[in-house]
């Protein structure tokens, strides 16, 4: 089967679906496996970290590879990917409220104003949430496609909050291998898109 | 490594014990990776024999000791301690050793001695992550001199009634019940007295988030999290609301009158 018939095979969504959900299913089994190590909080803390950052990756890379291996179909499967990586952050958020907070809000809310880099990763779950609110065809009607689309660049500012809370959880221990990587990835995916818009000619009155 | 019930007051919690599965594979070593995992893993190249422990600097007897000399300086004691890590999490720990006094005794401070600094090694050959920009190596640890003559204060060669495993600081560490966990310095190779207060690895590394003292305070918080609560590893399950943490781990009675009149949260 060709690359852009198996992507738009009837199975190819579910079974990404089911993909996605892998992450997800692993640390719930952990949990009752008790697979987590010896701090599972820390771990699920971090783990739901990760996978928001990676998924955010994920998704940022789906037009990049669609225009460069000329894979239309891949298109179908952003939506999807992108509210992922939004299952993936409200998880790491109810890990933060849960286990380190015991879901006393007031202390959290306490909590996030007092400490910057929880401030933005918050701030970047907020961003997130009217981005995946709008995701549905009614929302992206009702917008019209220029508001959705200039609403839906905010992903370039939550990107970069996100980066910037990971390396400020790193700070402290001047551990910045791994954000450098996530940071050089998104940074190529918002620098295709950056390269890609300076090349298209302005569309205007075409010279005859 | 038998060691005897201690004497010295607050030496022996009555709170459950630690697991050593936990105890000894999440651990923070950073020679061996940043990972709590990685400790455990790597940590089997580390070579403990031979070992010698350089003391000098402001003492009267400066000498050098072989682990042997070390193991017999004084009769070993059982100590359970809360372990308190910076990072939000506890553990209880039997550790094995002596009082850190007794060594000191033995090598005479001079009169103006006002710090012991403590360096662990740094062997890039055994060590895979010495090199690494996380800290600057060697790992560097200082106590203020009646910290470090506090009887409480130890100079450790054994857990659970074995000698040390290497993950965990082998074959001699110095373990401070009351001051976070990083503060007790693992696989000591020199003890310096000096007349200043000593650089410490962390303090260097971000000075406005682990300062000199780091005693163990529930009412100042870490600059990225609180220090008002703890996660006790093994006993406090995920669900479960995180302990409050106890002024000086606990030890506020034994330890309180060293910082008499300090301003503790300048001298965090």
């Amino acid at each position: 089967m060709k690359p852009a018939k198996a992507l738009l095979h009837p199975a190819a969504k579910p079974v990404l679906f089911a993909l996605c959900l892998l992450p997800f299913a692993w640390l719930v089994f952990g949990i009752f496996a008790d697979k987590l190590g010896a701090n599972p909080a820390e771990y699920l803390e971090r783990s739901t970290g990760d996978w928001t950052l990676r998924f955010l990756c994920i998704t940022l890379a789906v037009t990049p590879l669609r225009v460069m291996a000329n894979l239309p179909p891949l298109a179908r499967f952003r939506r999807m990917l992108g509210l992922f990586t939004y299952f993936y952050v409200v998880l790491h958020f109810l890990c933060y409220a849960w286990f380190d907070m015991g879901f006393d809000w007031a202390e959290t809310a306490k909590d996030i104003a007092k400490r910057p880099f929880i401030l933005v990763g918050f701030a970047a779950f907020l961003l997130l949430t009217p981005l995946a609110a709008t995701s549905f065809n009614r929302a992206v009607k009702a917008l019209g496609a220029k508001r959705w689309q200039a609403l839906h660049k905010l992903v370039y500012v939550i990107a970069g909050l996100g980066i910037l809370h990971f390396f400020w959880m790193r700070a402290g221990k001047n551990n910045f291998a791994e954000v450098f990587v996530y940071a050089a990835i998104l940074g190529v995916l918002l620098g295709w898109r950056l390269v890609r818009r300076l090349r298209t000619p302005v569309k205007g009155p075409a010279f005859p | 490594l038998p060691g005897a019930k201690s004497t010295v007051a607050g030496a022996t919690t009555m709170e459950k014990i630690t697991e050593y599965k936990d105890a000894t594979s999440y651990n923070n070593f950073y020679e061996f990776g940043t990972g709590k995992e990685d400790p455990a893993q790597n940590a089997h190249t580390l070579k403990t024999k031979p070992w010698t422990v350089e003391v000098e600097g402001l003492v009267k007897k400066p000498a050098k000791y072989t682990l042997e000399d070390l193991l017999k300086l004084s009769p070993q004691e059982e100590r359970i301690y809360r372990l308190r890590c910076v990072e939000g999490w506890s553990m209880v720990i039997p550790w094995v050793g002596y009082s850190m006094s007794k060594l000191i005794e033995k090598v005479e401070p001079q009169g103006n001695a006002k710090f012991v600094e403590f360096v662990t090694l740094a062997d890039k050959a055994t060590m895979p992550y010495v090199g690494s920009r996380v800290l600057d190596w060697p790992y560097v640890e200082g106590l203020r001199m009646d910290e470090a003559m506090h009887p409480l204060t130890l100079l450790s060669f054994g857990m659970y009634g074995e000698v040390l495993p290497n993950q965990n600081g082998a074959p001699v560490r110095l373990v401070v019940p009351w001051k976070y966990g990083f503060k007790s310095a693992k696989s000591l190779v020199k003890i310096r007295f000096t007349d200043k207060e000593p650089r410490t690895a962390w303090n260097k590394a971000a000075s406005h988030e682990y300062g000199f003292y780091s005693n163990v305070n529930p009412n100042v918080d870490h600059p990225r999290w609180s220090q008002a609560t703890e996660r006790r590893i093994g006993e406090d399950g995920l669900f479960a609301k995180k302990r409050k943490t106890l002024m000086f781990n606990g030890y506020e009675q034994q330890v309180g009158q060293l910082y008499a009149g300090m301003d503790l949260k300048k001298n965090y």
